[in-house]
């Protein structure tokens, strides 16, 4: 039984009452304030980063009964357990006596936490185990208040687990909605439909967290931001065809589209761009450290089947986007997690493949070794360059008089977008329009007031 | 040793057998029965790591390469304890093709994240000198703290690297440099530099 209660019940500004929202974000254009103001970073805060369905983890993370993770909903930190009974739920990482956080390693597994300083501790439900010398207190203990605080809302999908603080967001399927099959392809082109996770590239930048979401379905900035990885990738290739190399000459042209799928999230679909044809994603591979000896090895010892596997550790080019927070990429599954108004954490977490149906035998580990390898390519040679062009439009921003920044890209130009039965608006790979629609899905969230609450376990 | 195939065009020496002798060389390696305290030795690898150092500081990435085995590793892991690079994602697992393409990368004139470039001093000191197996390789433990200038200000990266030399032709290469930042699992700003 979980008793639901009301946050932030003193002192709360409701934040829609507080700007001019349709001044601030426009049909073609948005304000600077939007990425530099202090006061929206903090109203995000309830708005977004509590009102909607944040990723939290991936459950290869959890996979036995209490292991934990510690992460963030927005500023928010969390303890992300699988519980005794194996349910998954999101823990406030507070104690409720003073606030100190519970627990401070990255993951592990914990049947119950004690806080270190008045060793209060707590069981893997968040429910308050014992209190040291209860005779120094008249209160009774049994009172729910003083079990932890959790997220009322937590629910997965296909091993993607999400919490939301908000009782009236729909539910998580409803609000992933049409992005869901492109998550299922995704994933269905490994093994068993499944990855686990496997550490991660992790960067941060001085910049708005809004700037990476902009940026992680923007097809027109590839060959100029990521040019030196261009460059790189394709320096011994025979033919410049490696990596994002379709982006050349006139990408609008190209058969690859981005699809604005509703409640802000987006896809940028490169595939039609790639032969379709088993290791025809492996041909355009740019180069990794044992590609050519394990592609040797490989058609040595399985034959035709040998291109199936090189897939494997060939970078998936689609970039699905669910808002506000969870990006997958090649064979990456990217987190976003606010800092501050200026200041983003950027975690790319590698994903492995497991040996689902038995097929990969023995070249499970090397597919792996392979993949770990070409994962490493883009956050050490292409990310490093977006992060860097972040952080000057953070410092461009500082010019308080040149007030907007425009997202219109393919705006007006008739017959060039297209809006479906469902709603979802497909459009050139380079257009602004999935920043258009996502942003304007922003502002609708911004103007609400959302009544969020927690639970305690009673 | 001159490999059969020019390991800067193709990898074919990142094999299933050389991660396995990599990890393995890189597990319980620091050990006192091992330390060398002949003073020329240590001295001779406390100047190769020093001359790196310097080389690295000067962009010379040319003489840099040339101090490296024709098939040779550049690894930063992103786990404390090295973790293993065939199940994990490292900061970077740079084969010689890598590495060449690192400096590759960085001599485009687009590498934004390098524009303008880090000015960097590196201090490296506790240099240990370990024994191995083989009368031919040497591992080398030395502690760093490199001061990195970009226009918003200096900041610090500070660590230890586990080199692994090998004696090809009366002079020792390095094999392997794994550089183990004190903070390499957290959130990094801007690792654009060759650690």
């Amino acid at each position: 039984m979980l008793e639901k209660l009301p946050t932030a019940s003193i002192g709360s500004v409701n934040a829609a009452e507080r700007y001019d929202w349709d001044a601030l974000v426009q049909e073609d254009r948005v304000h600077r304030l939007i990425y530099t103001d202090p006061a929206i970073f903090e109203a995000e805060l309830t708005n977004i980063w509590g009102a909607v369905w944040v990723y939290l983890g991936h459950d290869s993370q959890i996979p036995n009964n209490n292991d934990f993770i510690t992460t963030k909903l927005g500023l928010r930190p969390i303890i992300l357990i699988r519980d005794s009974a194996g349910k998954i739920r999101a823990l406030f990482n507070r104690c409720t006596h003073r606030g100190t956080t519970l627990c401070r390693k990255e993951r592990g597994n914990a049947h119950m936490f004690t806080c270190p300083y008045h060793g209060w501790s707590y069981l893997s439900t968040g429910k308050l185990r014992a209190v040291p010398w209860p005779d120094g207190y008249a209160c009774d203990f049994k009172d729910a208040k003083f079990n932890v605080a959790q997220v009322p809302r937590v629910d997965s999908y296909r091993g993607f687990i999400f919490g939301t603080l908000n009782p009236d967001a729909p539910p998580l399927i409803d609000y992933l909605g049409g992005i869901t099959g492109p998550i299922d392809e995704w994933l269905d082109r490994n093994p068993g439909g499944k990855v686990e996770v496997c550490e991660a590239n992790r960067l941060k930048y001085r910049g708005n967290w809004k700037l990476a979401y902009d940026n992680s379905g923007d097809g027109y900035h590839v060959v100029f931001s990521h040019r030196s990885l261009l460059e790189m990738e394709n320096r011994l290739a025979d033919e410049a065809n490696k990596g994002m190399s379709y982006y050349k000459g006139s990408p609008d042209s190209k058969a690859m589209y981005m699809r604005y799928t509703g409640n802000g999230h987006h896809f940028k679909d490169k595939r039609p761009n790639i032969e379709k044809r088993a290791g025809g994603l492996w041909a355009v591979e740019g180069p990794a450290p044992g590609s050519e000896h394990i592609e040797a090895d490989f058609r040595r010892r399985f034959g035709a089947r040998a291109d199936d596997i090189l897939d494997l550790a060939g970078s998936e080019p689609v970039n699905i986007n669910v808002f506000p927070n969870l990006s997958l990429l090649g064979n990456h599954i990217q987190v976003f997690d606010p800092v501050s108004v200026d200041e983003t954490d950027v975690t790319w977490f590698g994903t492995r493949v497991v040996d689902a149906d038995g097929t990969l035998g023995d070249a499970l580990g090397e597919i792996n070794a392979l993949r770990m390898r070409t994962q490493e390519q883009f956050p050490n040679f292409g990310e490093v360059d977006d992060l860097a062009n972040f952080e000057e439009i953070q410092r461009g921003l500082a010019c308080l008089e040149d007030e907007w920044v425009y997202m219109h890209r393919g705006l007006g130009i008739p017959g060039r977008i297209k809006t479906d039965a469902k709603g979802e608006v497909t459009a050139p790979a380079t257009d602004e329009a999935f920043m258009r629609e996502y942003i304007h899905e922003w502002k609708r969230l911004m103007k609400a007031s959302p009544k969020l609450v927690v639970q305690r376990e009673v | 040793m001159q490999p059969a195939r020019d390991p800067s065009l193709t990898s074919y020496y990142v094999t299933d057998t050389f991660y396995r002798a990599l990890v393995a060389s890189f597990a319980d390696w620091q050990r006192d029965d091992r330390a060398v305290t002949d003073v020329a030795e240590r001295e001779r690898f406390r100047a190769l790591i020093e001359r790196e150092a310097r080389l690295l500081d000067q962009l010379n990435f040319d003489d840099w390469l040339a101090m490296y085995a024709p098939e040779c590793i550049y690894w930063v892991p992103g786990t404390p304890d090295g973790g293993d690079p065939r199940r994990e994602i490292a900061i970077s697992f740079d084969d010689r093709r890598r590495m060449e393409d690192r400096i590759y990368r960085l001599r485009t004139g687009y590498a934004w994240s390098q524009a303008p470039k880090s000015r960097t001093v590196r201090m490296v000191s506790n240099v240990e000198v370990f024994k191995t197996a083989s009368a031919d390789r040497r591992m080398v433990r030395s502690n760093f703290l490199i001061s990195e200038f970009r226009p918003d200000g200096i900041r610090f990266l500070s660590g230890w690297c586990g080199h692994r030399f090998v004696e090809c032709n009366g002079r020792w290469d390095i094999e392997v440099r794994q550089v183990n930042l004190i903070d390499c699992d957290q959130n990094l700003r801007n690792p654009s530099i060759v650690i």
